[in-house]
């Protein structure tokens, strides 16, 4: 369920020219709010923690690992995990490692165009603290600054298992209703942008890509 | 070998030739002869290949070093180019005439060290970095550290608990762990 739009408070979209501004939406994304009785929402809860699509975007070197979890070895569909080619039909998006600035701003637009509910888990050390990459030039140090993360897997790099144990722990999390990180992004959504915009120079896309 | 090495230095104004056997050779040319030679070796001598082509810099002699590597098929041999331009003025002749794929190489030493090769194609185009707003990151005066702690923030790394130090603390509490 979601709540009503406001469409009193709309984005500037100050990154587009006014001939693309035209063709974007420029309300505010919407906060999920759960379903009134408990019983529904949490069988809608069992049902997302039982498919998890994730979006099939290497971000960095970790995305070496959904490979092998994809296949024979460690067959993740076992957990109802599957790959998805497009942001518009997965609900969990596996940073895989080190996000470059570069890769950031194609991360974000991917993040803001998947459908809720959605998941963020960080895989490896580097979206915690930089990791190895803690002095570059071009690799964000503290991911959570940009997008709201439900679950870290650190290590460099996790094995498959790892991965595995954490979709299990996000499914568990899911169940008992604690991941609202897309919630989380809705309300702090002008704290976010700040620091996005901090970091992506050439901001030429809408400030929320629907 | 030898007789191409004795005859380039004899064409071209070329300083410190150093072997490295059996399969390498770099030799150091003036920056104005440069091109000229590249161009001969491309053409008479058989170095039809452009491994790659990149630059160091070496801020204490105020000066980039250019190389250009490059490949003979037949004689399984390669052959540095090392071309010193001056730090003031970063400029060298473009090579994308030579071998295409050059420009490449170009836009990135642009973008990386800032050094301009005119003519190249889409030479000021971003490549790797998209609104960099900083002197070039690979240039040694660009200090990496400070710009990324000022710009994408630090945290703390975990406490540690090394026994030695965790028993200093334990023991000697009042001090802060300082025994003296």
């Amino acid at each position: 369920m979601i709540k009503s739009l406001n469409t009193e408070d709309t984005l500037e979209n100050a990154g587009l020219t006014e001939e693309e501004q035209k063709l974007f939406s420029n309300a505010r994304p919407q906060a999920y709010e759960p379903y009134p009785i408990k019983a529904v929402e949490d069988f809608a809860n069992w049902a997302r923690a039982n498919s998890l699509w994730i979006l099939a975007f290497g971000t960095g070197c970790g995305a070496i690992e959904l490979r092998p979890l994809m296949t024979a070895r460690f067959d993740a569909s076992r957990y109802g995990v599957s790959g998805r080619p497009t942001p518009r039909q997965s609900s969990v998006f596996v940073i895989g490692g080190y996000a470059s600035v570069k890769t950031l701003k194609r991360i974000v637009r991917s993040y803001e165009q998947m459908q809720g509910p959605k998941f963020v888990i960080c895989l490896g050390i580097c979206p915690v603290n930089g990791g190895m990459y803690f002095d570059s030039y071009n690799t964000v140090n503290l991911f959570d600054q940009y997008l709201p993360v439900d679950l870290y897997i650190t290590g460099c790099m996790p094995r498959p298992e790892v991965l595995v144990a954490g979709i299990m722990e996000l499914q568990t999390m899911i169940k008992a209703g604690k991941c609202n990180g897309a919630n989380r992004y809705v309300e702090n959504f002008d704290w976010y942008k700040a620091n996005q915009k901090k970091v992506i120079k050439n901001w030429d896309m809408p400030d929320y890509n629907w | 070998m030898n007789e191409m090495l004795e005859r380039l230095q004899r064409d071209f104004s070329v300083s410190e030739v150093t072997a490295c056997p059996p399969r390498m050779t770099t030799l150091k040319v003036d920056k104005l002869s440069a091109e000229r030679l590249i161009r001969e070796l491309r053409d008479r001598e058989g170095y039809t290949h452009l491994n790659f082509m990149t630059c160091i810099d070496y801020i204490e002699d105020n000066i980039f070093t250019l190389v250009y590597m490059l490949h003979n098929y037949d004689e399984k041999h390669s052959l540095g180019i090392h071309v010193d331009i001056s730090r003031d003025n970063e400029e060298m002749v473009s090579i994308h005439t030579l071998w295409a794929q050059a420009w490449t190489y170009q836009r990135e030493l642009r973008e990386m060290y800032g050094i301009r090769f005119p003519g190249s194609p889409r030479l000021d185009e971003d490549f790797c970095l998209e609104g960099w707003d900083q002197i070039p990151p690979m240039r040694r005066e660009f200090d990496t550290k400070k710009f990324s702690e000022e710009r994408f923030g630090h945290r703390e790394g975990r406490e540690s608990e090394e026994p030695r130090q965790h028993m200093k603390v334990e023991l000697y509490p009042n001090r802060g762990g300082d025994e003296k």
